[in-house]
């Protein structure tokens, strides 16, 4: 866990406190929170500014809603009211991602996207898409710019592009000003869950052609 | 347990303004300090309703809570109706996942948010929103009262300090919470002091994950 060097900002820690985040980087956020107790603790303190901001609301309440709600309550079925402790984790998946998967890393159903990389889009709602990459070691993304936000968090493996090396747990923000290409470390393949607000912009032009295809 | 018979003392949610609490507070049973806080209050009627299913003491989170909650929704743009539909669902929430709570990690007013803002979420934008792996705590791990005090009054100075902010600052950060700011339009900088909120939740994982080795 101490390896993590590469973060959330506070930007997206606040809008996802805040709520104000689309679905694909709602899952980035809690995937990389799972992962990393620093991001945790840091998003815990937005959610007491959410705190004091519910603090400040009013609305009038009629008197009748303390029983509507008793009444609601009275009719709800009993659940168990123990916490229960999670058994320990051995995938290399986080279970918020796993819940989107549908399982583990071998329930993937990867699409090739050609030099070995293969994608799985995953269901989100609109406003951004998120996806897994998978790049076998030693393997280029195709180079590439940025009309919105790209968040990519390193699953398994590693990569490396102009600005740093990207290792498990690590984020990599990407946006307007950053066009790169992100080169998988040699040895195992890096697997990295990636989403982005906007289309990519490839700078060559097979992947120009094939975007709309593969929906990058 | 922490306290015994305070929860009829609270008839009226008028009543907990802090110089009355923090009195009915340091006339308990157990308790040295009179330091408490009036979100130490929340905490331990929160923990009647998970210990003994205690009715008087929702009744009292309820209407502190339940007027908070509806203007929340309100200024996040609901209407009316839906904001009474929902914090109707968060109240009972409150009452059916209480023993989820955990107080070393959020105060009862942060976790009372935390509900509100995922009711909002999937009322407004019919969305999912995925959550952290799950750390619960449970009854079996002793809860440290003394972190727990010291986050609840973290929390209570975090809102002092926002209402001393100038009006544009704090404006803007109401406007985020209430989903009117998408993450780019976010200043990361909010002028809150939450460095001590951060290293004390950050303390209180490292206590977690030491428990569930």
């Amino acid at each position: 866990m101490s390896t993590i060097r590469h973060h959330l900002n506070d930007s997206l820690l606040m809008a996802y406190a805040a709520g104000s985040l689309p679905e694909a980087f709602n899952l980035v956020v809690a995937t990389h929170l799972s992962m990393c107790d620093d991001c945790r603790a840091r998003a815990g303190a937005f959610d007491a500014v959410g705190a004091t901001v519910l603090d400040g609301c009013s609305a009038s309440v009629s008197d009748s809603s303390l029983d509507d709600c008793l009444a609601r309550i009275d009719s709800l079925p009993m659940t168990p009211r123990t916490a229960q402790r999670p058994a320990p984790r051995r995938s290399v998946l986080p279970t918020p991602l796993q819940d989107y998967i549908g399982g583990d890393l071998e329930s993937v159903k990867w699409r090739p996207l050609g030099m070995g990389v293969r994608q799985a889009i995953l269901p989100t709602s609109a406003g951004a898409r998120a996806r897994l990459l998978y790049i076998p070691g030693g393997q280029a993304v195709p180079d590439h710019g940025h009309r919105g936000t790209e968040l990519t968090l390193v699953l398994q493996g590693a990569f490396r592009d102009a600005t740093d090396r990207f290792g498990p747990g690590d984020v990599e923000i990407a946006n307007e000003e950053l066009e790169h290409t992100p080169t998988a470390e040699a040895g195992p393949p890096c697997i990295c869950l990636a989403a982005t607000d906007a289309p990519l912009r490839f700078n060559s032009m097979m992947p120009r052609l094939l975007q709309p295809l593969f929906r990058i | 347990m922490m306290i015994a018979h305070t929860t009829s003392i609270f008839p009226d949610a008028q009543l907990l303004r802090r110089p009355y609490a923090a009195r009915q507070a340091g006339l308990r049973k157990g308790v040295e300090s009179v330091t408490t806080t009036a979100e130490e209050d929340w905490t331990a009627l929160l923990l009647a309703v998970r210990d003994r299913q205690d009715r008087t003491a929702f009744a009292a989170l309820f209407r502190h809570y339940a007027p908070r909650v509806k203007g929340f929704l309100m200024k996040s743009g609901a209407a009316e109706a839906l904001a009474e539909e929902c914090m109707q669902d968060v109240m009972a929430t409150l009452w059916q996942k209480a023993h989820l709570y955990d107080p070393e990690r959020a105060s009862v007013t942060t976790w009372v948010f935390t509900i509100a803002r995922n009711r909002r979420i999937d009322a407004l934008r019919r969305a999912a929103r995925p959550e952290p792996e799950d750390l619960p705590w449970g009854p079996e791990a002793e809860p440290d009262q003394q972190a727990a005090l010291e986050l609840a009054q973290d929390t209570e100075r975090l809102g002092a300090a926002l209402s001393t902010l100038p009006e544009t600052q704090r404006s803007l950060i109401e406007k985020a919470y209430f989903g009117d700011l998408t993450h780019t339009e976010i200043a990361a900088e909010t002028g809150l002091p939450l460095g001590t909120i951060k290293s004390r939740l950050r303390l209180a994982l490292d206590r977690l994950r030491a428990q569930m080795k």
